[in-house]
């Protein structure tokens, strides 16, 4: 009875000591918030660990949070402290203000970050990235060798793979691709970066996509959708890595934060998993760059809250970016946290980023050029329109969303 | 009834009205003639883990003096409304202008996003309208007739598609209609074409948007037809009888016109539930094919990352209003010329 009791009062004591000298918070409340998916997860399981005594961690992941950060940051106080966010959700929340910037907290209590690690606009540090994410190319090695053919690096090869394999009876549809709603906008501005195009006239917000290299995109992204299942309009990430780990596609441009996934020993067979590969995004039309785009996940501390709270926001989330916290969980993504193992998945997102791809643009009006590129270009890729016809709607559409947003 | 009974019974109604109708339809028509400021920009050097570039950001010192000055925004009358996203007029201008025939224009004005919205919103509830009725009624003729004992347990049955949440529905129907589900590769046997797919063509994604409408909505109609089956007067279908009326002659002369007030409520209904037909096109990710009115304004609250365009989302909605007012008012002109009072209003 007395050992229990020593080795429980020990317990606490251990855990207690755990709590608070691991991240030096004293009080405040810390609430988390951000899309959900395993690496951000593991962030924040990892920062809610400080809580306990005066402090309170609370963690709020939804895969839609895009959608509700900016109404919960202006609230005051804001829902959340910190805001998980990415290139194009950090634009988002810094139009309206909603972030602080972190310079003074970096100061006082950060240590053993890496310079890379802070995005920094205008002189001021507004987020501290953590991981890098990229669509890169996935193949399937044994499908590929079937069929004679050396693993792509462009997308003409991409096209010419998937006829031998489609000519050979390997697979119906060997290519998959992100082509509904929002990823369809993405898949045009990775495709469209690869041929070295611009979105927009030199420094003002006019857009400028009609152009031959905005055409030559949508004629490549059509060819790409001939080896796709006809119901490509309707598939996200999720239903492309379903098909992936069914065993039916053989090349497909997908995002780093899913290859651990798919190689993971599970909801696919031993088979696929042993073969699925991973690469550089393919480069397009003789250019040299990877036609995708380079992401940054961070986090960002709001700024309708008290400054108490937005120091133990910035100690808890120091805390869950810690590198032991990327050496627990070095399969979910590629940290970029000092003292990090390589992530054995994440091959592609280096090789993309060692081509030297572009990162997504952190432009304030580029969010309304997305969503109008995502919406128009699905005429062309249906076949009821010419490619001129539905780059000068996207222009159109765009021109009126950021005549509305107060950008022309 | 005195008028001051009247107004006791009335005012926790009109006041509920008051404050979750009109309030909020006046706040979005104001809100439909603003757009925000113009936003201040300033050129600054960014860097990320990827490297560091001159780009755009807004700034925000200079934006904010503006939104204090005046937070509803820029004025812009009808700017809203006319512009591209909207009713398009200047659109519809050019196309009338530089098309060569019909065709060509239609196509150039179905090719506008409220038009193209519009299109299906008006093809689903006229299509889906009718059908329900038609198909509600002949479901409760059919159950009317089933020996008691059957009844209690064919209704459940025939209700479960109303009771069933709308997007979970859709969600059921569009992973059968899967070119890999049951309803899908029973497609391709029929047709015998492997690569048929109704997710694919738009027609076939609308003609599955209707079907599910109907599928949706029948059990509705087919439970206030039932009701109004039970109330026929029998010595009125009994004398039918012995004026040797068959059973058809029964239905068209006694039963049908017997049942028309609720035809005409069930119609008011679903012509405005019709019109702002939404969960559907969410559910079977259709908005590649099909979008409507109700759809526009959900797209204005995602469009880029958070940032809402409530202006246009305001315009679109009293659009809808408007459009909802135009359909219904043959149908309430009918009801107030009857001067019948419609049945469940």
């Amino acid at each position: 009875m007395f050992f229990k009791t020593i080795l429980t009062a020990g317990a606490i004591g251990l855990l207690s000591t755990a709590s608070y000298a691991g991240c030096g918070i004293d009080s405040g409340s810390v609430r988390i918030g951000g899309n959900d998916f395993p690496a951000y997860q593991a962030v924040a399981e990892a920062a809610s660990q400080c809580s306990g005594g005066g402090v309170s961690v609370s963690v709020d992941l939804n895969k839609d949070h895009k959608d509700r950060q900016v109404a919960s940051l202006t609230a005051s106080p804001a829902e959340f402290t910190s805001s998980l966010a990415n290139n194009s959700a950090l634009s988002a929340l810094m139009n309206d203000g909603l972030v602080r910037p972190l310079n003074n907290l970096i100061a006082k209590h950060a240590s053993g970050l890496q310079d890379m690690q802070f995005v920094t606009v205008d002189g001021e540090v507004m987020a501290i990235a953590y991981m890098a994410n990229a669509q890169h190319l996935f193949y399937r090695s044994d499908i590929l060798d079937a069929a004679g053919v050396a693993p792509p690096k462009t997308y003409e090869e991409v096209l010419a793979a998937a006829k031998t394999i489609k000519d050979k009876g390997l697979m119906e549809y060997p290519i998959a691709g992100t082509y509904a709603g929002w990823n369809l906008g993405l898949e045009f501005i990775n495709m469209y970066l690869g041929h070295g195009g611009e979105f927009f006239e030199d420094g003002s917000a006019k857009p400028a996509v009609n152009n031959s290299k905005g055409v030559a995109t949508l004629n490549m992204m059509k060819s790409l959708t001939e080896y796709m299942n006809p119901d490509f309009l309707t598939y996200d990430s999720n239903a492309v890595q379903a098909d992936w780990e069914a065993g039916k596609v053989a090349l497909t441009n997908l995002w780093g934060s899913r290859a651990g996934p798919v190689t993971d020993g599970e909801g696919s067979t031993p088979e696929i998993e042993s073969n699925t590969k991973f690469t550089s995004a393919p480069t397009v039309a003789g250019g040299s760059r990877p036609a995708t785009t380079l992401w940054w996940d961070g986090f960002t501390v709001a700024t309708n809250i008290s400054d108490e709270d937005a120091e133990a926001t910035f100690k808890a989330m120091m805390n869950g970016i810690s590198t032991q916290m990327a050496l627990a969980n070095a399969e979910k993504a590629n940290w970029l946290i000092k003292g990090a193992q390589p992530n054995p998945a994440g091959v592609g997102v280096l090789a993309s980023a060692g081509g030297g791809a572009l990162p997504y643009p952190m432009l304030p009006y580029f969010g309304a050029m997305h969503s109008a590129i995502g919406a128009e270009i699905v005429d062309f890729l249906q076949g009821n329109e010419t490619a001129e016809k539905a780059l000068e709607d996207v222009e159109a559409a765009y021109i009126a969303a950021a005549t509305e947003k107060g950008f022309l | 009834m005195p008028h001051h009974t009247f107004l006791k019974f009335i005012w926790p109604s009109a006041l509920a009205m008051l404050i979750f109708i009109a309030l909020p339809i006046v706040s979005i028509s104001i809100q439909s003639f603003f757009i925000e400021h113009e936003k201040v920009l300033v050129v600054v050097e960014n860097c990320t883990p990827f490297g560091c570039k001159k780009e755009t950001r807004v700034d925000l010192e200079a934006t904010k003096v503006l939104e204090e000055e005046k937070p509803l925004g820029r004025f812009n009358w009808f700017g809203t409304y006319t512009n591209r996203n909207h009713l398009a007029f200047s659109e519809l201008n050019q196309a009338w202008k530089e098309s060569q025939n019909y065709n060509d224009f239609l196509s150039e004005v179905f090719n506008l996003p409220f038009y193209k919205a519009l299109s299906f919103t008006l093809a689903y509830t006229f299509i889906v309208t009718p059908l329900v009725i038609i198909i509600g009624f002949f479901i409760a003729l059919a159950v009317n007739r089933l020996p008691s004992f059957f009844k209690g347990p064919t209704i459940f049955i025939c209700l479960l598609p109303m009771i069933i949440t709308p997007l979970i529905g859709s969600l059921v129907l569009f992973w059968m209609i899967d070119a890999e589900g049951i309803i899908g590769s029973l497609l391709q046997i029929i047709f015998n074409d492997p690569n048929l797919s109704l997710k694919a063509s738009p027609t076939l994604t609308w003609v599955m948007l209707f079907v599910y409408g109907v599928w949706h909505h029948a059990p509705f109609a087919f439970v206030v037809f039932y009701a109004g089956l039970q109330t026929i007067p029998r010595d009125t279908l009994e004398s039918a009888m012995i004026d040797g009326a068959n059973r058809w002659e029964q239905t068209l002369y006694v039963i049908i016109p017997h049942l028309m007030p609720l035809a005409v409520f069930i119609s008011l209904i679903q012509l405005m539930d019709n019109f702002r037909v939404f969960e559907p096109i969410v559910g079977f990710n259709a908005q590649a094919s099909a979008t409507s009115l109700s759809w526009l304004i959900y797209n204005d609250f995602r469009s880029g990352d958070g940032n809402m365009l409530f202006g246009s989302a305001a315009a679109t909605s009293i659009l809808t209003i408007i459009g909802i007012s135009i359909l219904m008012t043959p149908v309430i002109v009918r009801t107030w010329k009857a001067n019948k009072p419609v049945i469940g209003v």
